[in-house]
């Protein structure tokens, strides 16, 4: 049931019917037999998945709370009569029961996706390496697995820090596992972020209903008239990578920078703008990312969930873990201040960039992709004397010309790391990314447009909806889009509505050609 | 706390310390500096500061680190 799909905007509309009809007290009870039955709609069999990560994780979260509670309990009532090493020692028998359990939970449901992402990636290294031909495994990857594991190892976590508390009722942290509109491609949401709105009561609030309608309706904007348009175009430039290179490969980097944003945070939007018109608050995963002036930047805007996640729960638990400490210790001992320092911070980031890569896809491509984001990161980081020494000299940074020329490069430099998703094949895009210094055919390019697939009047059409995409974030700049609608009369936000409506249903990319259904953060 | 200001200024001298209450909230120190501080910190007071201890509320000024700091010393 993708979102795109006309039984999906059926489901939603009896399920929008249905939840502002119900008694208050039974809301969360339909969206959670709502998400399941948009669950089963993928495959019924991949249930089974989604129930063992809610009920390993929910039971073991609610032994680790009730370990915790007991041992405060205890330290209330005793904490006169203890000394300072009783105290140590009770909470080292506390910690040692309730780690049991964590490790329990994330060891088992991390396994599940390992084994389940990673194992015919390992099958092919092994038969490449070692000449053996084992046969790959013949499994389907359950919908949004790695979005829902993420979310609820992040909800372990949590609890067993004492970040947040557990949720005893069953029903309603399999809801916080299986929230449909997050399902297919995140955000990936933390539970004190979402529960409060997730469980709570919800009258008819017309004005939220319809800034989420508003809300959707730009997301199916950004997906069927822009991203769903530029899919012919992009597949042609890489499907025959001999045929286009040098100016070609940029265009595709450009063509794909588009049709990943127009698809990713229309995606996005739509999630959010559904979750809203049942009253949930979902947190944000884009600020205007393609704003950004600097890497470091671009990657606290771009898929905010995703990067704050590895941040929390791999970054800085790795940076500041014990053997960490000892590391930079003994760097610095032996390798001096400067990079001493630098070790355990740049060492995390390793691990974590890899991380990062591997978990979008089980391919070479994604781990050298995320690789590159670190060593580019590192780069920067180390640059920042030079930087602040060149603007000590050249006072441009103030200055819309040198800000645009920072927008800019980072967009570059962004775009050519992202075109390892399309070809998939880590070689390749190197040498295809080589042709733009080599092959001088510039002055191919506009004439062979349509030979891509697409028509003039489907390149009109994405230019056009690129340059309002841009329009929009730059009317973000002075606060949100929709508020400033509302300030306006109703009927011209009657006739914006329409006209929105109107062009996606005659503007939307359907039909022959067109992957009107898939987003391509679903693969992740 | 002096001691803590030293490596606060080494990281950020633009900035002052005293009076700056927010130094996540703002953007002004990021993960790398969170990181550098935390490894500074464990050098210098012998106070390993755990991963889920690094939210802004304790590190968006001097006087709110010094405070986690001093706890996690308490705690053991």
């Amino acid at each position: 049931m993708y979102f795109t799909s006309s039984i999906f905007i059926a489901f939603l509309a009896v399920m929008f019917a249905l939840y502002y009809i119900i008694p208050r007290k039974a809301q969360w009870v339909l969206l959670l037999i709502g998400s399941y039955v948009f669950y089963a709609w993928a495959g019924l069999h991949f249930l089974v998945y989604v129930l063992i990560t809610t009920v390993t994780t929910w039971y073991s979260a609610v032994r680790i709370s009730d370990r915790q509670s007991q041992h405060k309990r205890w330290m209330k009532v005793n904490k006169d009569e203890l000394t300072r090493e009783e105290k140590k020692a009770a909470k080292a028998v506390m910690k040692k029961i309730t780690r049991r359990w964590f490790l329990f939970a994330l060891l088992l449901n991390l396994g599940i996706l390992a084994v389940i992402k990673y194992t015919n990636f390992m099958i092919g290294n092994i038969n490449s390496i070692f000449g053996t031909g084992l046969n790959f495994w013949s499994i389907a990857l359950p919908m949004g697995i790695s979005f829902y594991t993420f979310q609820s190892m992040g909800y372990l976590i949590d609890v067993y820090h004492g970040k947040a508390e557990a949720q005893r009722n069953l029903g309603k942290f399999a809801l916080f596992v299986s929230f449909f509109p997050q399902m297919v491609q995140g955000p990936i949401s933390r539970y004190n972020d979402l529960a409060p709105s997730l469980f709570g009561e919800h009258k008819f609030d017309s004005k939220g209903i319809r800034y989420g309608m508003e809300r959707v309706l730009w997301g199916f904007f950004k997906k069927l008239v822009v991203a769903d348009r530029l899919v012919v175009g992009v597949k042609a430039l890489i499907s025959t990578p001999e045929q286009y290179t040098g100016a070609w490969v940029a265009l595709a980097m450009f063509l794909y920078a588009i049709q990943l944003y127009a698809d990713f945070t229309g995606g996005i939007d739509i999630t959010i703008g559904v979750a809203q018109m049942f009253g949930v608050k979902l947190v944000e995963n884009f600020d205007r990312p393609f704003f950004s002036k600097d890497t470091a930047e671009y990657w606290r805007r771009w898929h905010i969930s995703m990067g704050s996640w590895f941040r929390d729960y791999i970054f800085y638990p790795i940076s500041v873990c014990g053997w960490m400490l000892k590391l930079t210790t003994w760097s610095r001992k032996h390798l001096g201040n400067v990079i001493g320092k630098r070790v355990p911070v740049y060492l995390a980031m390793a691990v974590t960039w890899f991380a990062t890569g591997i978990w979008h896809g089980a391919a070479w491509n994604f781990i050298v992709w995320g690789m590159l984001n670190c060593l580019v990161l590192i780069i920067s980081q180390e640059l920042t004397p030079f930087y602040d020494w060149f603007h000590s000299k050249v006072h441009v940074q103030d200055k819309w010309g040198w800000k645009l020329f920072q927008i800019l490069r980072t967009f570059i430099l962004m775009s050519s790391i992202r075109i390892l998703d399309c070809y998939r094949n880590v070689p390749l895009t190197f040498h295809q990314v080589g042709t733009i210094f080599t092959t001088a055919n510039l002055g191919e390019v506009f004439p062979g447009l349509t030979g891509l697939g697409m028509s003039w009047a489907d390149w009109v059409i994405v230019v056009i909806g690129t340059l309002l995409m841009l329009a929009v974030s730059l009317v973000q700049r002075r606060g949100s889009v929709r508020e400033q609608l509302d300030a306006k009369p109703v009927a011209v936000q009657a006739a914006l509505f329409a006209v929105l409506l109107y062009v996606v249903l005659i503007f939307g990319a359907y039909g022959i050609g067109f992957d009107a259904n898939q987003f391509i953060y679903n693969q992740f | 706390m002096d001691e803590l200001l030293e490596i606060l200024e080494e990281l950020h001298p633009e900035v002052d310390f005293n009076t700056c209450t927010r130094l996540v909230d703002d953007k002004i120190i990021d993960s790398f500096d969170i990181v550098t501080i935390i490894t500074e910190v464990n050098n210098t007071f012998d106070v390993a500061i755990p991963a889920e201890e690094i939210i802004p509320e304790n590190f968006n000024s001097a006087q709110a680190l010094y405070a986690l700091i001093e706890r996690l010393e308490e705690e053991g």
